[in-house]
């Protein structure tokens, strides 16, 4: 439903703006091209995220995954010391993080959820904090490889797409640092009270 | 040479020695998930149709001139370009509508200028906030989300400005 308000808001504001500054005919060109172009990006995009999804389906398979949840166990015990001494809810975490990383959104998910559902138990309906943390965490992105992006780029013209590649680490970093100290803060801010 | 242009070459021969090495079928898995792929797409271009209409028109009519002008003070003082707002409103919301936003910038700037890259990696280094709020918290059962929203909104912030500061750091303006 929220996106019916921004397509309506974006669409009304732009005919507005388009009688306001006599740019209609601009605007009316605008719409058929902007849908035409929806599918010359989704055509440019299609190799390199089926070559991607394939990619990431062999790793899957192969138990690359599952050998990187491993590896951030003992990370997630200290980020999430209660909810992680449910050995079920610790693999949970664990495939999900390391699903997020690889780019599994389809997979991360449900795993994230099982996670979630299993630490909500005798919550009555409140957050606790370690469950806002792992949410926190998933409106975080931590890809390692963003085979969208580059694929968008390569749409664009770009010819070496996955340049960016040392910046969104970078920038990813930060911005789940930021989330988890945020959290922190706000849940210390919450018990003084 | 680009050394990303390495990354791939090498991840590819990796998995592949990998999955061989396991003696799984990779070719097989391979074709399997991107047949997957083929459907993910057939998704997300339904969205793109309806989003990259209203987002064109929107860039046509002078309204999305406007609304970066309207956020320039406040982005500047992150060291934000103005011309990437419209995709940090649309980001935490929809991330089909960020795609759309995010590759008009780099059609109307170029892929590789400062704004086109400052683009790809907001894309890259955030998420759909509110949609994994809203799903995560809704199968779980919870209704009383405490501090998350803003910590997540925290986050997004930070990565939107972290974006544009990697990007001079690595690129330059």
């Amino acid at each position: 439903m929220a996106m019916t308000f921004v397509w309506t808001g974006m669409v009304v504001l732009s005919l507005v703006f388009g009688a306001v500054f006599g740019r209609l005919d601009a605007v009316a060109n605008a719409a058929l091209e902007g849908a035409q172009s929806a599918i010359q990006l989704s055509l440019s995009m299609a190799g390199i995220l089926c070559l991607w999804s394939g990619v990431m389906e062999v790793m899957n398979v192969s138990g690359l995954s599952a050998g990187l949840a491993k590896a951030f166990r003992p990370f997630l015990r200290r980020l999430l010391p209660n909810a992680c001494q449910d050995t079920e809810t610790l693999a949970a975490v664990s495939a999900n993080v390391s699903a997020n990383l690889l780019g599994l959104g389809n997979a991360a998910t449900p795993l994230g959820i099982r996670a979630a559902r299993r630490m909500a138990q005798g919550c009555y309906g409140v957050a606790s904090n370690e469950l806002c943390l792992l949410v926190v965490l998933n409106t975080a992105s931590i890809q390692l490889i963003p085979a969208t992006i580059a694929s968008v780029r390569a749409a664009a013209g770009c010819e070496t797409p996955f340049d960016i590649l040392p910046a969104v680490w970078f920038a990813s970093v930060l911005s789940v640092l930021a989330g988890l100290s945020a959290a922190w803060l706000f849940s210390h801010w919450g018990k003084r009270k | 040479m680009n050394w990303s242009s390495l990354v791939i070459p090498l991840l590819l021969a990796g998995i592949a020695l990998y999955g061989t090495g396991k003696r799984m079928d990779v070719y097989a898995a391979l074709t399997h998930g991107a047949e997957e792929g083929l459907t993910v797409l057939l998704r997300v271009v339904p969205a793109l149709v309806g989003l990259l209409t209203a987002v064109s028109m929107f860039r046509a009519s002078g309204a999305m001139e406007w609304l970066s002008d309207a956020c320039s003070p406040l982005l500047g003082l992150l060291g934000i370009p103005p011309e990437t707002a419209p995709l940090m409103l649309v980001r935490p919301v929809s991330g089909n509508g960020a795609l759309a936003v995010a590759s008009d910038l780099m059609a109307s700037h170029g892929p590789d200028s400062y704004i086109g890259r400052v683009a790809a990696v907001m894309l890259g280094s955030t998420e759909t906030t509110f949609y994994t709020i809203a799903v995560y918290f809704g199968s779980a059962g919870i209704h009383k989300t405490r501090h998350t929203v803003p910590a997540a909104l925290a986050a997004d912030l930070s990565g939107f400005a972290a974006a544009a500061l990697a990007v001079r750091l690595f690129f330059g303006t």
